[in-house]
């Protein structure tokens, strides 16, 4: 039952505008990946496009070998988790989950069954014969779950399905369903715009922007050696530094920018380059007032993060973002150096700058 | 907290009520006024003029003709007007602005001239009957209301639940009877009742377009005023309100929805 999913360099365009350059996807049998990205950078034109309700202009789309481009949305047998649910308004729970076991000529007694068995396994047994204006937002989310799960599809595919929900329901529900996608082992595209949401219940991230996929890994790739300047900015290198190798010994590198020397070292950051960017989490710039080798800054804004103090910085290497201990605060106006920790950096190289 | 009536606001909406209910009172007394001609307050009561109706042919045959015509052109106007409706609504973004407008050029452009523009077209034009050319003439009339009220319930329609239909496996077209109709009833009844009522009522159009032998019962009615002063008029103007109250008590029924109050 479980199939891969291909995109193959596909284009799509709304009239004249393009949304979608050029973009190519594969997602593997029985694996969840998210399409993360800001607003508008066309992650729900992707899903349309899957799902056959937009014509790509080129390239094709492939469902376990077949070739989706040309069949009409109804027949593609993809299951869809609308951002706003989409429930029918005028059917009953039971309605809702059964509408798309009825168009596939299912007789009555076995979709009864079988939509009884859907609403026990997302806890809405006893809900079946409300109409959706009368449930809550957690459980109209559960009632859309359950209508694209009970046929059993090749493929489901969610639109930001959580993002109607309070916090705590949202983490109990990204679970939830992670669960349920990985005991039917079912092929999944899962839009979000929230990065944790994204990471946590991925197998791989496609991060979007503009209508391109910037990078497709495993979060865990993503999160600590992002390929470049926007997935690395888009993860939280807020500090990206121009540098220089000026001399190398083994795996320990020395570095410079606008004059400063750095040491670093390979063993934690990856190969280095003769110029590369260095990447940076504020967590990765040590705000220290000993010297140190470190780059030498004048501490601006202090803010309390609760586990840190963070610092916005004039350094020669124009401003920069770092984070100090809590046993030593920092009074605006002073100096201090600024330490890269280099397990919380990266390496870009300068070409791949968009 | 009671608020304070401002008496000047009363005063207002007892004078709008009088307007409204004083001229069918009116016409209730008249109509049954033992009088040969009309007057207010009756003086005596009798039902005479509601036979007279019956016993004029011309009323009896515009009567049905009238009812005909409005059943007819509101189902015409709906069997058109509906998927109009549903294309401005669903592909708004693609289509050109001035498409709306077109179907709301019948209640821009004075109705003598259009009713006259098809006579000429229609009924002298390809010789059609004058049944047709009536026929014809009323379901363009309706149509916008059609449109428009079709429209009006359409545009809070969410139509991702149609995509949630067809990506269940829905074909389009039936995804339009069984998921978007049900959830615009309201709209297709209150635009049914109007179109009717519309179409029943109408004397501009229909003017141009009656002819010997077929006729509509408001123009019925004219025609009888200019030869006559008897309550009969009054009679049939009673019996018109208690066929529409009755009739839209019906289609509310069947249809089962209370879209006035809403
Ligand atoms: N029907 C349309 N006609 C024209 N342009 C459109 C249409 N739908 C979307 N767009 C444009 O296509 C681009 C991508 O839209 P899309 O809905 O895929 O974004 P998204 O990534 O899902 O954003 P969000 O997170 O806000 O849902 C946007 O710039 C949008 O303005
Ligand atoms: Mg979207």
């Amino acid at each position: 039952m479980t199939q891969p999913l291909d995109l193959q360099s596909v284009t799509a365009r709304y009239g004249t505008t393009k949304v979608l350059e050029d973009l190519s996807l594969a997602v593997g049998a029985g694996e969840l990946v998210s399409l993360l990205g800001a607003s508008g950078c066309g992650k729900t034109t992707t899903l349309r496009l899957i799902a056959g309700f937009l014509a790509p202009t080129s390239g094709a789309i492939r469902l376990g070998g077949r070739d989706l481009t040309r069949l009409p949305a109804y027949r593609r047998n993809i299951g869809l988790v609308f951002q706003n649910y989409a429930l029918f308004p005028h059917l009953s729970v039971r309605g809702n989950v059964g509408f798309g076991l009825k168009q596939r000529g299912v007789p009555t007694a076995e979709r009864e069954r079988r939509v009884r068995a859907m609403l026990d396994r997302v806890g809405l047994g006893e809900y079946a014969d409300r109409l959706p204006a009368a449930l809550s937002g957690g459980q109209r989310q559960r009632v859309a779950l359950a209508r694209a799960l009970v046929i059993e599809p090749p493929l489901l595919m969610f639109d930001e399905p959580l993002s109607n929900l309070d916090a705590k329901l949202r983490v109990d529900m990204r679970v939830e369903i992670r669960q349920l996608q990985r005991s039917n082992g079912t092929t999944s595209v899962y839009v979000t715009h929230d990065q944790e949401e994204a990471f946590s219940i991925s197998d791989r991230v496609a991060i979007m922007h503009a209508g391109r996929v910037m990078q497709f890994d495993r979060p865990e790739t993503l999160y600590r050696r992002p390929a470049n300047v926007f997935v690395a900015r888009f993860v939280g290198f807020e500090n990206i530094v121009p540098m220089r190798v000026t001399a190398r010994e083994g795996a320990s590198i020395q570095a410079e920018v606008a004059g400063i020397a750095l040491a670093l070292t390979e063993e934690a950051m990856g190969p280095v380059p003769d110029r590369f960017l260095l990447g940076a989490r504020p967590e990765g710039l040590l705000a220290t007032p000993v010297a140190a080798t470190g780059i030498p800054a004048t501490i601006g804004i202090r803010t309390y993060l609760g586990r840190a103090y963070q610092y916005r910085c004039d350094t020669p290497a124009g401003p920069l973002v770092a984070n100090g201990p809590l046993s030593q605060p920092l009074d605006p106006g002073t100096q201090a150096w600024l330490v890269p920790v280099p397990d919380q950096c990266c390496v870009l190289s300068p070409e791949r700058t968009p | 907290m009671t608020p304070r009536l401002n008496p000047a606001v009363v005063a207002v909406a007892v004078l709008v009520y009088l307007f409204l209910v004083g001229p069918l009172v009116i016409i209730l007394g008249a109509s049954l006024s033992d009088t040969t001609y009309l007057t207010f307050p009756p003086q005596g009561l009798s039902l005479r003029w509601f036979e007279n109706i019956f016993e004029i042919s011309a009323f009896r045959r515009t009567i049905v003709t009238s009812f005909q015509v409005a059943f007819l052109a509101t189902m015409l106007a709906l069997v058109i007007g509906v998927p109009a409706a549903y294309a401005l609504s669903r592909y708004r973004v693609q289509l050109p602005p001035w498409l709306g407008t077109l179907f709301v050029l019948p209640i821009i452009v004075p109705e003598i001239v259009f009713g006259f523009a098809l006579l000429k077209s229609v009924a002298a034009g390809a010789g059609a009957p004058i049944f047709v050319a009536l026929l014809a003439g009323h379901t363009v009339l309706v149509l916008p209301y059609v449109v428009r009220v079709i429209g009006a319930s359409l545009s809070s329609f969410d139509f991702s639940i149609e995509e949630a239909a067809v990506s269940l496996g829905s074909p389009p077209m039936k995804t339009f009877f069984t998921i978007v109709l049900p959830n615009v009833r309201a709209g297709v009844i209150a635009a049914f009742i109007l179109a009717f009522i519309t179409s029943l009522n109408d004397v501009s159009v229909s003017l141009f377009l009656t002819g010997p032998g077929i006729s509509t019962l408001p123009i019925q009615i004219l025609a009888h005023v200019e030869q006559f002063f008897d309550p009969t008029v009054a009679s049939v103007s009673v019996l018109l309100m208690v066929l529409t109250v009755g009739f839209m008590a019906i289609v509310e029924r069947t249809l089962g929805l209370t879209f006035l109050a809403k």
